[in-house]
């Protein structure tokens, strides 16, 4: 047994009116990717949007509840977000690199945070973040050149390695291969794996496949509860709950 | 079976029938109004080229009469030159032209072929010249109005004597300087220099020209910083409440709000109440801000609103906060999109006459204005001023003048699409 890193208890959360999570508890565990399925709307982006407190942007949207990253509850008064999202980093369902240059893009946050003191440290991060992103091969030569101008499986791996720049615990990724061909997303997969020796990896996944590829737990979201949540062989091959057995089969979804 | 094909093969050809009747109306309409603009641009330059050109008379100035020995002006101070009475010798230099004139009443006439201000320019040649003034220099006078106006072709020669301006006399005169060379055009360059006067000859848009600057200076210091901020705020940070609605709807009114009300509203405040000084760019600045400042705001808004929510998303998940996520990615990004419309307000106020009017920009100034707070006119009402005037020099001023305002609004459109283009996110 891995210690958790996150655990999340009774967490309900409501957009204006409409609830989109009911009562949801799971544990999530160190250095192990953790990937949440189920079919759109279920409430799995809402959930891990939760865990980086992305959701305070919204103005209707309101949790209750308990989300707790090394026994610290993120939600409680004293806690700085800014701090929180330097721990836990988040990687998009779309590559959304800064209209920049690639070392820029990577820079940004460690600058803000004052992470790097010498213009040789900041460089030492940039390039130790591209290399941990598996891209740093790619771009070493264009390092000025802009983000936006890579293709879409590079810009979601400088994404990543925007990520990783300031040193966080665990990466969210939310649907990060939904907008990659299959040669992208087997690069992203592989990178996972990777990195899971470092970070605790949270992915949410429309694809069945990539789950059972990448993680070691899987949880099943659906109508915003979530359903069933277990070792990943557990969830595809011998399900406790009818609902998951209908829809990794493909009955719905 | 083919009557099927046929009905389909009918009803396709009516579609493409009714495109190509579609296709000929937008043509035409967009030729109707290119039409209109060309006509316009045609009116106005045909009839306001000529005042870039000016009608000269060259006068031989013997300065011996002035003085025992030429080479002693240069040793006089601008000061000297200023208190030498210059005038009967002027005249006398222009009375050289005819030798044989001896009437009173038509040495007058001879006089009036010559701007009022011959002396001032003999006695600026001086000036200018003093330490190597020959006994005898040959000087370009400016001509009368109507002189220039009838060496220009713009004066019906052919009236009754005493339905026109320059009498018989004159156009003898004239004819006879025309014959032996001595008339002849230059560039005008006192037109672009000086300020208003009542003497058309004399009159330039140089103060207009200043006057405006200075006052869009002042509509961009006071409405650029304000409605960006204004903008980045109700955009990014306003909390979407019944209070930020009704701020916006008021925004897009006061868009709408007619600009003389504006003009209303800087006589009662901003002259009666604070008591700025009248007729000068600064209040003329601050009446054509307010009227800019919805623009600007609206045009920030639309660019920041096209900024990708992904991207403040991005910069929030690396532990940004709000205002860095905003001021170091969504502005930049927003930024042509803002210069665009911050240029096109501007532009729009350059163009404003009406709010002027009533703070008084539309005073005869003659002197150029040094400063913001010098009383001013402004190209547009420069325009107004003289469209009203009944001198024939004055309408191809007028028509120059709207010539130099299209000039400058041609400009800053240019430079908003060029911004537009150099500095646009490519995606």
């Amino acid at each position: 047994m891995k210690s958790i890193k996150i655990k999340a208890d009774n967490l309900n959360v409501y957009y204006g009116e409409k609830q989109a999570l009911f009562d949801v508890s799971m544990y999530m565990e160190e250095k192990q990717v953790t990937a949440l399925i189920g079919p759109s709307g279920c409430g799995k982006s809402t959930f891990i949007r939760c865990l980086n407190r992305m959701n305070d942007v919204i103005d209707i949207c309101k949790v209750q509840g308990k989300i707790e990253i090394d026994g610290n509850d993120i939600y409680a008064p004293d806690m700085q977000v800014e701090q929180l999202r330097e721990r836990v980093g988040m990687v998009f369902q779309k590559p959304n690199p800064f209209p920049k240059s690639i070392f820029e893009n990577v820079a940004y946050g460690p600058r803000i945070h004052g992470i790097a003191e010498h213009k040789s440290d900041l460089e030492e991060i940039v390039v130790t973040s591209l290399k941990k992103a598996a891209l740093f091969d790619e771009v070493k030569d264009r390092l000025y050149d802009a983000g936006t101008g890579l293709s879409g499986g590079q810009q979601q791996r400088l994404c990543i390695a925007r990520a990783i720049s300031v040193n966080p615990d665990i990466i969210l990724m939310d649907e990060p291969c939904s907008a990659l061909d299959p040669i992208a997303t087997a690069r992203i997969e592989e990178l996972m794996g990777d990195l899971k020796t470092e970070y605790t990896i949270i992915i949410v996944t429309h694809s069945m496949q990539q789950a059972a590829r990448v993680s070691s737990r899987t949880g099943f979201f659906h109508l915003g509860k979530l359903v069933e949540v277990d070792k990943t062989e557990t969830i595809f091959s011998n399900p406790s709950d009818q609902r998951t057995q209908d829809y990794i089969t493909g009955r719905f979804g | 079976m083919t009557d099927r094909i046929e009905q389909r093969i009918n009803s396709l050809n009516k579609r493409l029938n009714s495109e190509k009747r579609f296709r000929i109306y937008c043509i035409g309409a967009m030729s109707f109004a290119l039409a209109w603009v060309l006509i316009l641009f045609l009116n106005i330059f045909s009839s306001g080229y000529s005042a870039f050109y000016r009608t000269v008379i060259q006068v031989d100035v013997p300065f011996l009469n002035l003085i025992e020995d030429t080479t002693q002006f240069s040793e006089m101070s601008s000061e000297d030159i200023n208190n030498l009475s210059m005038y009967s010798f002027s005249k006398k230099a222009i009375y050289g032209l005819f030798p044989d004139i001896e009437e009173k009443k038509d040495k007058k006439m001879l006089i009036r072929l010559f701007s009022i201000e011959f002396e001032q320019e003999i006695r600026e040649f001086l000036k200018s010249n003093k330490s190597n003034i020959n006994e005898t220099e040959t000087i370009y006078l400016t001509a009368s109005d109507d002189v220039d106006q009838v060496n220009k072709g713009n004066y019906p020669r052919g009236l009754d004597e005493d339905k026109r301006r320059i009498k018989d006399i004159q156009l003898l005169f004239f004819d006879d300087l025309v014959d032996r060379g001595l008339v002849s055009y230059e560039f005008n360059l006192p037109f672009l220099m000086r300020g208003d006067s009542r003497e058309p000859e004399l009159a330039g848009v140089g103060g207009s020209i200043v006057g405006s600057l200075f006052t869009i200076l002042v509509v961009l210091i006071l409405s650029f910083p304000i409605g960006i901020f204004a903008a980045i705020y109700l955009e990014e940070f306003a909390p979407k409440n019944r209070v930020t609605d009704f701020i916006e709807i008021n925004i897009n009114n006061l868009a709408a709000v007619p600009s003389i009300v504006f003009g209303l509203l800087g006589l009662g405040i901003i002259l009666n109440t604070f008591g700025l000084p009248r007729s000068t760019p600064l209040v003329g600045g601050i009446v054509l801000s307010l009227m800019t400042l919805p623009t600007i705001i609206i045009a920030t808004r639309a660019s920041l609103r096209a900024v990708p929510p992904s991207i403040r998303e991005g910069a929030l998940a690396v532990g940004a906060t709000k205002m860095q996520a905003v001021m170091h990615h969504v502005v930049p990004v927003a930024m042509p999109g803002a210069l665009t419309g911050t240029i096109i307000g501007l532009a729009q106020a350059l163009g404003e006459t009406a709010p002027l009017l009533l703070i008084g920009m539309v005073a005869f100034v003659v002197d150029v204005p040094q400063t913001p707070l010098d009383a001013s006119a402004s190209l547009p009402v420069q325009v107004y001023l003289w469209s009203e005037s009944a001198e024939r020099g004055y309408v191809e001023k007028t028509s120059a003048t709207i010539m130099m305002l299209l000039g400058f609004l041609i400009l800053m459109n240019l430079a908003a699409v060029l911004i537009r283009r150099k500095f646009e996110t490519k995606w």
